[in-house]
């Protein structure tokens, strides 16, 4: 089925006129979605889509257009308007597609057919399963607000005048649910999930027993004072502590202005204690992809070593301006001409597992969950304030919950508070690991 | 878009399982954009969607497909597909009878972008540029982006219902870094409007250019917002996201029938100050959230949701109305024919109130005044909510004095209803925004006049 991607590609490639380089990237994807409520199936969706993008660049300016279709009419359309667009854009001596670059591409194991065999049945009473495992985890458990199963097949194939021929295809599936725990009027949420890439390896039991651990724990929760304390962050808010990170070591945030650390390679930004790595070759990720947006071999990049500022992540365009090789770090879709970010981002683990964090920690909050992060948080300026709900530590133990305040510092100083990394580093549906991470002195803001 | 008959035919191939209701949404939506940064125009993009997806509800289960193919073939593909996923257990063929339903938007567009050079587009960035870059020494990067997309819409479903819309939004945005010695801060300036390239008759592609690039420069000067609560005011047109998070969500039918939503069992009863009327208004023209139609054919409607703190409704899809057996309240909407619809908010707006603009501030001894708004997020079952600031300032014994830094503030949609002691007499829209929700992002707007909440907790970093 792929190869027929590549074809695809490879015909819109074969069109190029002299001069031109054209690149094609085709996708195809079956979807699957299924929500329960109720102990029924509230809806159940079942799609394939498929979509062409086509970059153009010719005498040193570039054009993008794109189709949600694959039919030969759509195709020379697209051709038509990429070619089109590329006359507007301004020249640029550095604009140009990815080239070879001799990195072997490891062939991850990214697809099963054990997606495929598994029927539409099975994966509604996996649905329903979670729904009723959630239910009968806790008394207080009052009812949910989700409960779904979600899976997808995916293809894909990039090719190019310079030579680029690329594809791949690969499976994901997940389940997901928040529940709803209520107590004397009060009502609180947790969430849980689970992903793999077939449905075996999906962990239903715990995707539920974390969503009502999460919700119940939360109950009589109020909001504290405010004073500056130590956090805990939950591995879920790390990795999305993390994904913001990303930002700020892009090349293209780097070249144009937008990065905190444009200017500190080979300087310490961090506690001794940080070790960023980015490495999508690694299966176990959910975001794992043997080749970037741009048909190159995708590599692990030690960004930052002992704390010390090691590397930023390109991709072609960013490393030609920058004088150095991508590193495999194109990101797109069908729709879009490629950026470039972090595919896999995480902390090196310590030593210690989350009890043991807490143990050490007198007077702290434990931070289950963030929200606004797209809001109260400037990747820019490093300005960081988040919404957040959690446990208040008190004497190296959890104690009571706490809710509606925020959490507030620097990305810089955040860095740089980090005071310890935990051991449990975990897979989420999301580009970053998440594992848990204790950061001193933020400033809780409550009544 | 599709002929009469082959949706007939389509609705009968989705209703051969023993479908109750049975809808066809097609789609064709051609979108383009275009991107300046660092000074140069990177890239035009033009962009074509077009399918369908077909629902079919069976009891409580809706089965769904879509397919880019709009050929009959594939039609009913897809619409077999649907009705397998609802498997009802019935057979036999039922016939559905469309009538054509009339939309209107009450205006008209002048300019299709279609038909406007993509020159003009691109002049339309440079020149942002050009002004955004010498508005200040210290602005050190701008980018600068322009897009709109047309929108056609079919719908036609088992209750014999056919309507069309056609819908053209056009957006411009313009985004400006400045350095300083305390680091680097961020300014952003969009309008968007479902009209249009006579967007740009409407506004000064210069002035909004200033207006970034003032935002990023003031906040080179702004200090640590404070921690902790305290009075805040927000000020006309700076952006109704506070509604849209503190009530707008919670008043969604699908939530609210889940019990994940605070408001739940609250309709008749007083949920906020008096004087406060929160409406959700898709009729509202060339708004952001404006539509003729909503994506299950119902005709937009002005809804009030809260009259004078009492909650008078909740926003409901066909889905939830059926249900209730009550009509929708035209807030069915969907990202794209990839998408099924669910209950979502159009321009969500505060009514006006009676008090001067100034006498708020001066009235306030303590505070601060959130001028622009960034985004928010809510959780409709605690009602817990947080919103950004992205231009903000200290209020000192009612005068407006130094600059904040960025930060988000955190409150409680009910209490903080109930916490509005002042509502100026000035309202205005603000800037167009994006409300995602289950993965689905839908164009919606939201306006406020000048208030006050006698307290929230600002979630700064200073004591």
């Amino acid at each position: 089925m792929t190869d027929e991607l590549l074809e695809l590609a490879d015909r819109v490639v074969a069109m190029a006129r002299p001069g031109e380089q054209v690149e094609a990237v085709v996708v195809r994807g079956t979807d699957t979605e299924i929500k329960v409520y109720g102990g029924q199936v509230e809806s159940l969706s079942s799609a394939q889509s498929q979509g062409v993008g086509i970059r153009v660049v010719v005498d040193g300016r570039q054009g993008f257009a794109y189709a949600g279709s694959l039919d030969e009419v759509a195709i020379t359309e697209t051709l038509a308007d990429a070619r089109d667009n590329a006359g507007f854009a301004t020249h640029d001596e550095h604009a140009g597609l990815a080239e070879p670059d001799g990195v072997p591409v490891q062939e991850l194991d990214l697809h099963r057919d054990g997606l495929s065999t598994f029927g539409p049945d099975a994966k509604v009473a996996l649905a329903i399963e979670l729904e009723r495992a959630v239910l009968g985890a806790d008394p207080r458990i009052s009812g949910i607000e989700s409960a779904e199963y979600v899976d997808g097949v995916s293809e894909a194939a990039v090719a190019t005048t310079t030579g680029i021929r690329s594809s791949g295809r690969e499976t994901s599936c997940y389940v997901a649910t928040y529940a709803m725990a209520t107590e004397g009027g009060d009502t609180q949420t947790g969430f849980g999930f689970s992903v793999g890439r077939e449905p075996a390896e999906l962990d239903v039991a715990r995707a539920a027993g974390e969503a009502a651990e999460r919700a119940t724990r939360m109950l009589g929760a109020t909001q504290p004072p405010s004073g500056r304390l130590t956090v805990v962050l939950d591995p879920w808010v790390t990795a999305q502590f993390l994904g913001l990170l990303g930002y700020t070591l892009n090349g293209d945030a780097v070249q144009k202005g937008r990065s905190l650390f444009a200017d500190r390679l080979g300087e310490a930004v961090a506690s001794p204690l940080v070790t960023l790595v980015d490495d999508p070759t690694d299966t176990r990720a959910f975001t794992a992809t043997d080749t970037d947006g741009e048909g190159l071999a995708t590599r692990r990049n030690v960004l930052v070593a002992d704390g010390v500022l090691e590397r930023f992540v390109h991709n072609a365009y960013t490393a030609r301006r920058a004088g150095t090789v991508s590193t495999g770090n194109a990101v797109r879709g069908f729709k879009s001409t490629p950026s470039v970010d972090c595919l896999f981002l995480s902390l090196a683990p310590g030593t210690a597992d989350p009890a043991e964090l807490v143990a050490s920690i007198a007077e702290g909050v434990l931070v289950q969950e963030v929200s606004g992060l797209h809001s109260g948080v400037n990747p820019v300026s490093g300005d960081f304030s988040t919404g957040a709900e959690g446990l208040r530590i008190r004497g190296g133990e959890l104690a009571e919950p706490v809710r509606e305040f925020t959490i507030a510092s620097t990305l810089q100083k955040m860095l740089h508070d980090v005071q310890a990394v935990g051991s449990d580093l975990q897979f989420l549906p999301m580009n970053a690991a998440g594992v848990t991470l204790v950061v001193g002195d933020v400033t809780v803001s409550g009544s | 878009m599709i002929e009469e008959a082959v949706l007939q035919r389509v609705l009968g191939a989705a209703l051969r399982t023993g479908g109750e209701f049975a809808e066809v949404f097609a789609e064709d939506r051609r979108s383009s954009s275009a991107l300046l940064d660092d000074g140069r125009v990177e890239e035009l993009t033009s962009g074509r969607d077009r399918g369908a997806g077909i629902r079919v509800v069976v009891g409580e289960t809706t089965g769904f497909a879509h397919t880019a193919d709009l050929t009959e073939a594939g039609l009913v593909a897809a619409a077999e597909a649907a009705a397998a996923a609802a498997k009802g257990g019935g057979g036999g063929t039922r016939t559905v009878a469309l009538t054509r339903r009339a939309t209107s938007r009450g205006y008209d567009i002048e300019a299709y972008p279609g038909d406007v050079a993509k020159a003009r587009k691109v002049e339309l960035l440079t020149r942002a540029d050009d002004i955004a870059r010498s508005s200040g020494s210290a602005i050190s990067q701008v980018s600068v982006s322009y897009g709109d997309n047309r929108r056609r819409i079919l719908v036609a479903n088992s209750d014999g219902l056919l309507a069309e819309d056609d819908t053209v939004r056009t957006f411009f945005a313009v985004s400006c870094v400045a350095t300083g010695d305390t680091g680097m801060q961020t300014g952003r300036e969009s309008i968007g409007h479902t009209v249009g390239f006579e967007l740009f008759d409407m506004y000064d592609v210069d002035e909004l250019a200033r207006r970034a690039a003032g935002r990023a420069l003031t906040k080179l000067a702004a200090r640590p917002a404070p921690s902790g609560q305290m009075p805040v005011v927000i000020a006309s047109g700076g952006g109704g996201v506070l509604f849209h998070e503190a009530c707008g969500h919670g008043l969604e039918a699908d939530l609210v029938a889940k019990g994940a939503s605070v408001f739940r069992d609250r309709v008749g009863q007083r949920v906020a100050s008096p004087g406060v009327t929160v409406v959700d208004d898709g009729t509202m023209a060339k708004e952001w959230g404006n539509i003729a139609i909503d994506d299950e054919g119902n005709p937009a409607q002005r809804n009030v949701l809260i009259d004078d703190g009492v909650l008078t409704d909740y926003m409901w899809d066909q889905l939830r109305a059926r249900k209730e057996g009550r009509r929708s309240s035209g807030n069915g909407r969907r990202q794209s024919y990839q998408h099924l619809p669910m209950v979502r908010m159009t321009n969500t707006y505060l009514l006006a109130g009676a008090d001067d603009p100034d006498d708020i501030v001066a009235s306030t001894e303590r505070g601060v005044l959130v001028k622009h708004l960034g985004g928010g997020q809510v959780n409709t079952a605690t009602g817990d909510f947080v919103f950004g600031m992205t231009e903000a300032y200290l209020i000192e014994d009612g005068e407006v004095t130094e600059p904040l830094r960025e930060g988000n503030l955190i409150g409680n949609g009910p209490e903080v209803l109930q916490r509005i002691d002042a509502l100026g007499n000035d309202f205005a829209m603000g800037p167009p925004g994006t409300c995602g929700k289950d993965g689905q992002g839908v164009p919606v707007g939201d306006g406020v006049p000048t208030l006050r909440v006698s307290s929230l907790t600002i979630g700064g970093t200073a004591a």
